[in-house]
C-alpha cells in the first residue's frame, strides 16, 4: 500500500557514478593521494640520483621501515580501537635484550619465545591498566614507558647484552632473504597481511572498528569491550616483541635503548599518515603501509641526496602536518575550537 | 490560547524575512528556493519529513549555514550573517534540538555563556547562580533544574531548558525552535507552551519545526509545510487539519499512517518483581508474548533506566527478574541477547550506531557470531541479512555499503531496528523508538511494531508521545520517581488518566545520579 512513497522517493537516490569515480572511492582517496604523493617523490629523487632506483636500494628501505612498520601496522589496530600505545618502542627494546640474554644462555628460540612471552605480559599489563585502573591510554602507556626501559636498563645495566652476530638463526632474519626478498621484509608482510585479514574479514575485526566507533553501542550489542581492549594490547605487545628480536637480530646484540627509542612516534606517524583517525572507528593497514613506504622513500632520498641528517626529521614532520592537514580540511570539519 | 488574530498586517508587521533562499552542498540541492516571513508576536510551525529542507532554513535563518542564493531581511534590510554569534547579537536565536552544553561548569554559567555578569570587577559564580535561579522560577522551570549543577549531570529535558534560557537573554526578536518537545516529558512540555505565548505576547516571532501535529495546532499561528527542499504550501492552522498537513508532508492520508491489527497475547514471557535499581523502585510488571507493552512517564522518571537493567546493562540491587519462567540475573547486555532480549536504546547516534561504519555493518552486527565461520564473516550470508532488512523495512539508500551517518534519521533508526529483527528477538525494547523521525518513517516503524506483535514477538515500548503509546500498545504503564503504576488496559488508557499517574506528588524529576564510571571501555578523561 505504500508503493507510491517508494516511487516518489526513488528520484533521492544518487545517480550511477562514473568507472572513475567508481575506482576511486574503491581505493579510498585517502590512499590515492598517498600513492601519488609516493609516485611524485620517487620521481623527484630519481630524477636527481639514479642511485635511488637500484634494487639494492629498494631492500635498503624495505629493511629499513620494516621495523617501524611492524609497528605502525598494529598501531593501526590500537588507533581504530580509539586509543594509543606509545609504550611499543621501549618494549622492543626490553625485548631485545630479554631474546639477547635468554639467547645466550638457552639458544635462538628459546630467547625468541622468552621475548614473545614478556611482549605478552606488558601488553597485558597495558591493557589492565586502562580497563581496570581507568587511564586514558596515552598516560597508562607513558607510564610503562618509562617503567619497561627502566626494566630493560636494569636487566642489561644500560649495556648491549650477548652476541647473536654468529647465529644462523639471527643472520637469517638480519642479513638472509628468500626468492630475492629480504627476510625483514617477509616479516614485515607476513604481519600486515595477518592483520589485513583479521580486520578485514573477521568479526573480530569488525568488532575492533564497532567498538572504537561507539563503544556503548557495542556494549549494548553484546561485545565485551574489555576483552577486546586488553586483547588489542596483548596483541600489540606481541608484534613489539618481535620488532624486539629483529633489533636484536640487525644489530647483533640485545639493546635495551638505542635501535628501539623514537620507534614510537614513528609508528603513530605512519598509522596517522594512513588515515586513522585517532578518534577511533577507523583506519586501515593498506593506508598504513602506503605512509610507510612513503616515509621511508622519503628518508632514503634525503639522504641519498645527500641532506643533513637533521633536515630529515624537519621533513618527517613536515609531511605527517602537511598530510593530517588536507586530511582535515577535506573532511570539512568547521575551523572553529579545537579540532574533534 | 491565541488571543490575537494573526494575519493581519499592520498588527503583526514582518520582522525576518527569507526571500527564495537556496541552499546546495555540492551536487545535492538542500533546500531549493523557500520564502517565509515570521512577523512580531505569530508563531509560525514549519513541518516536513526528514531532509525535507526545515534543518537547512534553519540554519539559514539563524547564520549556520550561508545561503546559496537568495536573500535575508531583518527588519526590512537585508542582512548577511556571518555565523550564528552574529545572527545572536542582531537578535535572531535558535534553540537547538541537541544543543552543546558545556559538561564541567554550572547551569548558571552554561545560560549566560558568552556574557558572564560581573559584581564591580569580579565575577562571583554565587550572584550568577542566585540570577539563573530566579530567571528560572521567572519563566516556570524553577523546579526543573538547580543553576549549580553541572552541565554533564544534566538530563535531555534540562539540557533543552538551558538552551531555551539561552535563547531568551538580551531581548531576542526571533527565536527558532528545533524540535524543542522531542527532549521533553509532558510536564516541561507544558512550560515550554506557556513560554511560547508569553514571548508571542511580548511581539517576539516565532517559527517552530516540530513532527508533532497535536502540538502545531496547539501553538502555532500558521503553518508552513516543506517536502523536498521546496515549499508545498502555508497555511493558518486555523484553516487546515491534521490529514491535510500530513498529505502536504508525504502526499499521503492519515488514515493511512498505521493500522493496528489485533494481537492475541499468549503466555507471560517477561515478569519483574519489585525491581529496585538506583534510580528504580520497586516495580512489578509483566508482559506476555505476542503484547505490545507502552511505558508512559515523564522524562527522568526512570523509564530508560529500567529498560537497561531489565538487559543487565545497570546493576539490579533487589527483587527479581523472570524470563520464560526461569528467574535470570544478566550481567551484561550480551546475556540477555543471548536469551533473545533485543534493546534499542533512546540516543540513536551516542548508543546505537557505528556512524563511520556501513548500514550492513551496522545491522549484522548482533549476529556476527552466528555468521562467521572459525571467526570468518560469511560475506554472502551477511549480504542476504543486510538486504534482507534494507528491504523489508524500506530503508532508502542506494547501497548496503552506504555509511549510516548519511542516511536521514528515519532511516537509522530503521537500521537500529534492523540489527535486532536480525536476532529474531523474543522480547524487544524500544526506548523512544520514533523519537525525531518524520512522518512516513513513524508509519513505518509502527508496522514494523505492530507486525513483530503479530508474529508473537512481546515489545515494550517506552515513549512519551502519549498518541503514539496509546496507538501501539495492549496495555500501558506510568512511570513516575522510580514507581511504575499498574497496567491500564488500551480500553482504559486515556491521555489524562496517563496524564495525571506520571505527575502523582507533583513533583519535578530529581537530578539524576551521577553517572558513574563502570570498569568498561576506554577511559578518557
Amino acid at each position: 500500500m505504500t508503493d507510491t512513497l517508494i516511487v516518489f522517493k526513488q528520484d533521492t537516490v544518487a545517480p550511477r557514478r562514473s568507472l572513475a569515480r567508481r575506482t576511486v572511492q574503491r581505493i579510498g582517496v585517502q590512499n590515492l593521494s598517498l600513492v601519488i604523493a609516493i609516485v611524485v617523490l620517487v620521481a623527484v629523487i630519481g630524477v636527481q640520483n639514479p642511485l635511488f632506483f637500484g634494487l639494492d636500494n629498494m631492500r635498503v628501505i624495505g629493511q629499513a621501515v620494516a621495523i617501524s612498520g611492524l609497528l605502525a601496522v598494529v598501531q593501526t589496530i590500537v588507533i581504530i580501537l580509539g586509543a594509543l600505545d606509545i609504550s611499543v618502542g621501549s618494549l622492543a627494546g626490553l625485548c631485545s635484550v630479554v631474546s639477547a640474554m635468554v639467547f645466550t644462555a638457552a639458544g635462538p628460540l628459546v630467547g625468541v619465545a622468552a621475548a614473545m612471552l614478556v611482549g605478552v605480559i606488558c601488553g597485558l599489563i597495558n591493557g589492565c591498566i586502562i580497563v581496570f585502573g581507568r587511564v586514558n591510554s596515552v598516560i597508562a602507556t607513558l607510564a610503562t614507558l618509562a617503567a619497561y626501559r627502566g626494566v630493560a636498563d636494569l636487566i642489561s645495566n644500560g649495556s648491549a647484552q650477548g652476541y647473536t652476530g654468529s647465529d644462523p638463526f639471527f643472520i637469517f632474519i638480519a642479513r638472509g632473504s628468500l626468492l630475492g626478498i629480504p627476510t625483514l621484509i617477509w616479516i614485515l608482510i607476513l604481519i600486515s597481511a595477518l592483520v589485513y585479514v583479521f580486520l578485514r574479514f573477521t568479526s573480530w575485526g569488525r568488532n575492533v572498528y564497532a567498538v572504537g566507533g561507539n563503544g556503548v553501542a557495542s556494549r549494548l550489542a553484546g561485545i565485551n569491550i574489555n576483552r577486546y581492549i586488553v586483547g588489542v594490547f596483548v596483541v600489540t605487545g606481541l608484534v613489539a616483541s618481535i620488532a624486539g628480536v629483529l633489533i636484536t637480530a640487525r644489530t647483533g646484540s640485545g639493546q635495551p635503548v638505542s635501535g628501539s627509542a623514537g620507534l614510537e612516534l614513528q609508528a603513530v606517524t605512519a598509522a596517522a599518515l594512513g588515515g586513522a583517525a585517532l578518534k577511533g572507528g577507523k583506519g586501515s593497514v593498506i593506508g598504513t603501509l602506503l605512509a610507510v613506504v612513503l616515509l621511508g622513500v622519503l628518508s632514503n632520498g634525503l639522504t641519498l641526496l645527500n641532506v643533513n641528517s637533521f633536515w630529515q626529521d624537519v621533513a618527517t614532520g613536515g609531511v605527517l602536518v602537511l598530510a593530517v592537514v588536507i586530511q582535515q580540511l577535506r573532511s570539512g570539519e568547521r575551523r572553529i575550537g579545537l579540532p574533534s | 490560547m491565541k488571543d490575537n488574530s494573526p494575519g493581519q498586517p499592520e498588527a503583526h508587521p514582518v520582522v525576518f524575512e527569507a526571500l527564495n533562499v537556496a541552499k546546495r552542498f555540492g551536487p545535492v540541492a538542500a533546500l531549493s528556493g523557500a520564502s517565509i516571513q515570521l512577523r512580531a508576536g505569530e508563531v509560525v510551525a514549519l513541518m516536513g519529513e526528514n531532509g525535507a529542507g526545515k534543518s537547512t532554513l534553519l540554519k539559514i535563518l539563524t547564520g549556520d549555514h550561508a545561503p546559496s542564493s537568495g536573500a535575508l531581511l531583518l527588519g526590512g534590510r537585508e542582512v548577511t550573517f556571518r555565523d550564528p554569534a552574529h545572527a545572536r547579537r542582531m537578535g535572531v536565536r535558535v534553540v537547538a534540538q541537541e544543543p552543546e552544553i558545556a559538561p564541567d561548569v554550572s547551569v548558571a554559567e552554561n545560560i549566560y555563556i558568552g556574557a558572564l555578569r560581573q559584581r564591580g570587577r569580579r565575577y562571583s559564580r554565587s550572584l550568577l547562580e542566585r540570577e539563573a535561579g530566579q530567571e528560572l522560577a521567572e519563566h516556570g522551570f524553577g523546579s526543573s533544574i538547580d543553576p549549580g549543577m553541572l552541565g554533564k549531570d544534566l538530563t535531555a529535558a534540562q539540557r533543552q531548558i538551558v538552551e531555551i534560557m539561552r535563547a531568551l537573554q538580551g531581548s531576542p526578536k526571533v527565536i527558532c525552535f528545533d524540535e524543542p518537545t522531542s527532549s521533553l516529558g509532558e510536564h516541561e512540555v507544558d512550560i515550554l507552551f506557556r513560554l511560547v505565548a508569553e514571548l508571542r505576547r511580548r511581539r517576539v516571532a516565532i517559527a517552530y519545526v516540530s513532527h508533532r501535529l497535536p502540538e502545531v495546532f496547539e501553538l502555532a499561528d500558521r503553518v508552513t509545510v516543506l517536502r523536498d527542499g521546496t515549499l508545498v504550501g502555508s497555511r493558518q492552522t486555523s484553516e487546515t487539519s491534521s490529514d491535510e498537513l500530513v498529505r502536504m508532508m508525504v502526499g499521503r492520508d492519515l488514515s493511512q499512517l498505521f493500522e493496528r491489527t489485533p494481537h492475541q497475547p499468549g503466555e507471560p514471557i517477561l515478569q519483574l518483581d519489585s525491581v529496585t535499581t538506583d534510580d528504580v523502585h520497586g516495580v512489578k510488571l509483566t508482559v506476555r508474548r505476542g503484547e505490545v507493552v507502552g511505558i508512559a512517564g515523564l522524562v527522568g522518571a526512570g523509564r530508560s533506566e529500567l529498560l537497561r537493567a531489565i538487559v543487565g546493562d545497570i546493576p539490579v540491587r533487589s527483587g527479581s527478574i523472570t524470563y520464560k519462567s526461569r528467574p535470570i540475573t544478566f550481567k551484561s547486555p550480551a546475556d540477555s541477547i543471548a536469551v533473545g532480549i533485543g534493546f534499542a536504546p533512546e540516543e540513536r547516534k551516542a548508543e546505537a550506531l557505528i556512524l563511520e561504519r556501513s548500514i550492513s555493518d551496522n545491522i549484522v552486527l548482533t549476529v556476527l557470531p552466528k555468521i562467521s565461520r572459525a571467526g570468518f564473516v560469511l560475506a554472502r550470508r551477511e549480504r542476504t541479512i543486510a538486504s534482507g532488512f534494507i528491504s523489508r523495512m524500506r530503508i532508502r539508500t542506494p547501497s548496503p555499503d552506504q555509511l549510516v551517518k548519511r542516511l536521514s534519521g528515519g532511516n537509522q533508526q530503521k537500521v537500529v531496528l534492523a540489527r535486532w529483527l536480525a536476532i529474531a528477538p523474543d522480547l524487544l525494547l524500544l526506548d523512544e523508538p520514533t523519537r525525531g523521525v518524520d512522518v512516513g518513517a513513524k508509519a513505518e516503524i509502527y508496522r514494523i511494531i505492530d507486525g513483530l506483535a503479530a508474529q508473537g514477538t512481546a515489545v515494550i515500548v517506552v515513549s512519551s508521545e502519549l498518541p503514539e503509546l496509546m496507538g501501539l500498545s495492549d496495555r500501558i504503564y506510568v512511570m513516575a520517581h522510580g514507581r511504575l503504576s499498574s497496567s491500564l488496559n488500551r480500553a482504559d488508557a486515556t491521555e489524562e488518566r496517563i496524564l495525571s499517574l506520571a505527575l502523582t506528588d507533583d513533583a519535578a524529576p530529581r537530578e539524576p545520579a551521577p553517572t558513574s564510571d563502570r570498569n568498561e571501555g576506554l577511559h578518557n578523561d
